[in-house]
């Protein structure tokens, strides 16, 4: 244990605006999650690959002399495409099947991801650099390099567009209605199979967006994914489904919950921590939900 | 009726393809000595698994184009059975047992990584079959009392040891604050164990010691620390991805330390990823191609990289100089033998004590290589921002002299 962040007022400003940028990028993440979880009933093992394989895509262009920032606008249009393919190949197979089959499914997807990557681009380390400089605060003792500053910018954007799509065209309403009684949808003349694929085609776009930021932030190899899906599976379990502002406030909450996590219990409990909370909020969920229970009764 | 006659002939089909396969793949066929060989060709080991391959490749060509391997008389080539192992320690041991139940192989080459060649080093010496590697540095290996496992590389405490005797060098002979971050793995926390000795004996401090998880690409925690507490010396090691992730973030948070230490760096490409941010940057390694060994293969290190080149399309870390280098200690180690016993190799072995370009080779009782001390080159940028590595440290193989202490990133 190391209380070093309470003793230096500046580390823990540090530490929380670290937190919250990172937190931004995650809540992007959970949020495709939570609405594909929503509407389909899905959980996608495969999201942490689906938001590598958008960082490949921002590397290689880096890679070729276009300035990898560029990658947030062509990563969500080539994963919106990959998304609609993996739907048609699988997910539609087990779109109305239980649980467990539709886990069984994408975790098989990911480790297909994850080999196939690897197969393609080789198992080196790959980053994109921005050379976007960096924001010193307060004497120069808080730094935030700008592409973090830039990931939680463009993540922010990303999220309000979507959020006013889908309250505002036919298809985001369809959506919507698809989640709420995906049954009644269908007899009032939505295409659920069409708004299955558009779903997942949305969740890839939001992974390929927030890929591209992590191979300008951190750094992206083929076997880099599953830490980015317990991430996400954390934050949707904490902010419920179809729940955006819950989502993007849990998001945040872990970023500098990991933070401190990271300066306290050292950095080697970082991803260790984010499992034991998550434990945590499980236990608790399950205790506050048999109390409900009991007074129901 | 028919149908059994057909199964009959199946099995005995299978019989006979099992036999003969076998009969081909033994240890020394006709004019051939037949290594094995469980190498990470997919899977996350797989850039350094392919190095380490065309490091063998390319030094069993140039022996064979040279005359071979004389023994009893007789001139011998060399052949290696290649499998896969899938970056997996679980798999390496399958292969390991199946290289040496199945195939028959009697001598075996090592894999890539610590963690590999310790999952298969038990095999072997079960079966006794003499395994050189080139790519397995923890010091776990070389003191479970290994009698048939030998490393042509320096152990892996004994990698960034050197960067600590240079900064107290520096520091006019007193004790220096050593900030470390090192990743959770074999081969890591023993470059770590290095730096501790190395810490104690020069009578110097560590101030932040932290543990990387593998799966860490943000060590930005770290280096808030390293900001606050000042220390003289950072060291890192976490493979590829501590390199990357630390020189990209130092870069990015604008992290002065008089020095900066690590492992991994031309594995990573530093240079070519960072240009000039990864200036400065101290690293260890285990070869490099202006140190002025020699031997009659390669010739010396230049001429190495120069044919390794020509033939790969790409220039040689040190991790295929090494596992080139395994094959000469083979060929060397069967001459002197004169023979294809294994305990007479595995002796032979024991006793090597050579040259080659990749350095001086003699194994302690543990199999580790004693003879050839690690170098420390510094990445060194001109003002177009071309880098190149260069070596500062031992004095006797320098090419350069040390920029110690790194310029701050307000002057750069």
């Amino acid at each position: 244990m190391d209380f070093m962040v309470f003793q230096y007022p500046m580390i823990s400003v540090q530490a929380c605006l670290d937190g919250v940028l990172l937190g931004i990028l995650f809540a992007l993440i959970a949020y495709g999650m939570a609405l594909q979880w929503g509407v389909m009933n899905i959980i996608n093992i495969a999201q942490g690959d689906l938001v590598i394989l958008g960082g490949y895509i921002a590397y290689f262009m880096y890679l070729y002399g276009i300035h990898p920032a560029w990658g947030v606008i062509v990563a969500p249009v080539v994963m919106y495409f990959v998304g609609i393919a993996i739907y048609k190949l699988v997910i539609n197979k087990v779109v109305d099947r239980d649980l467990f089959i539709s886990i069984l499914a994408t975790f098989g997807i990911s480790i297909l991801f994850m080999q196939l990557m690897n197969f393609a681009f080789g198992a080196d380390v790959v980053l994109a650099n921005s050379d976007y400089g960096t924001t010193m605060l307060f004497n120069n003792n808080v730094v935030l390099p700008n592409s973090k500053i830039f990931s939680a910018f463009i993540s922010i954007l990303f999220a309000i567009c979507l959020v006013i799509y889908m309250k505002k065209s036919k298809l985001g309403r369809a959506i919507r209605a698809t989640a709420q009684n995906a049954r009644a949808a269908k007899i009032l003349g939505v295409d659920t199979e069409k708004v299955y694929a558009a779903t997942f085609g949305i969740n890839a776009a939001l992974c390929g967006v927030a890929g591209a930021l992590i191979s300008i932030t951190f750094t992206i190899h083929p076997y880099m994914g599953l830490p980015y899906t317990i991430r996400s599976f954390m934050i949707v379990i904490v902010a419920g489904l179809g729940n955006l502002p819950g989502v993007a406030m849990s998001g945040m909450g872990l970023g500098v919950f990991e933070e401190f996590a990271d300066y306290i219990l050292g950095t080697e409990f970082r991803i260790g921590s984010v499992f034991l909370l998550l434990v945590l909020i499980l236990v608790y969920r399950r205790f506050k939900l048999s109390r409900k229970r009991e007074y129901l009764k | 009726m028919k149908l059994n006659k057909i199964i009959l002939s199946f099995i005995s089909a299978l019989a006979i393809l099992f036999s003969t396969s076998v009969v081909s793949l033994a240890k020394v066929v006709g004019d051939k000595i037949v290594l094995g060989a469980a190498i990470s060709l997919t899977g996350k080991y797989s850039s350094n698994g392919v190095h380490t391959q065309n490091g063998y490749n390319m030094a069993v060509d140039r022996i064979n184009s040279m005359g071979g391997v004389k023994v009893g008389g007789k001139t011998y080539k060399f052949d290696i059975i290649y499998y896969d192992d899938e970056s997996n320690p679980k798999r390496a041991a399958q292969l390991a047992e199946r290289l040496i139940s199945q195939d028959g192989v009697e001598f075996m080459l090592g894999p890539y990584s610590s963690g590999l060649t310790k999952a298969i080093a038990p095999v072997t010496e079960k079966y006794g079959v003499p395994m050189v590697e080139a790519n397995g540095a923890s010091r776990s290996l070389f003191t479970k009392g290994y009698k048939y496992l030998f490393a042509v590389l320096a152990p892996a405490n004994l990698y960034l040891d050197v960067a600590i005797d240079l900064a107290v060098e520096k520091n006019n002979g007193k004790g220096v604050t050593v900030a470390m971050a090192f990743e959770q793995d074999a081969f890591s926390q023993d470059v770590r164990l290095g730096v501790l000795d190395a810490i104690k004996r020069t009578g110097s401090k560590k101030v932040i010691d932290d543990k990387l998880p593998k799966e860490l690409n943000d060590m930005a925690a770290t280096l808030v620390k390293v900001k606050q507490m000042k220390p003289d010396v950072l060291v890192v090691s976490g493979h590829t991805k501590g390199a990357l992730t630390a020189i990209r973030q130092i870069s990015e948070m604008k992290v002065d330390v008089p020095m900066l230490a690590m492992t991994h760096c031309d594995a990573a490409k530093l240079s070519k990823q960072h240009g000039k941010n990864s200036q400065y940057a101290l690293c260890a390694s285990q070869w490099h191609k202006t140190l002025t060994y020699k031997d009659k293969f390669f010739k010396d290190g230049m001429t190495y990289d120069a044919d390794f080149t020509k033939e790969f399309g790409y220039a040689p870390p040190y991790q295929a100089a090494e596992s080139s280098a395994a094959l000469l200690v083979f060929k060397d180690a069967f001459e002197r033998a004169n023979s294809f016993d294994q305990k007479k190799v595995r002796d032979a072995l024991a006793a090597t004590n050579m040259q080659t370009f990749y350095g001086n080779i003699k194994f302690a009782e543990g199999g580790q290589n004693v003879d050839k001390p690690m170098v420390l080159f510094q990445v060194m940028c001109d003002d177009a921002g071309k880098c190149e590595n260069k070596v500062v440290a031992p004095t006797k193989w320098a090419s350069a002299k040390l920029i110690h202490p790194i310029p701050s990133w307000s002057k750069r």
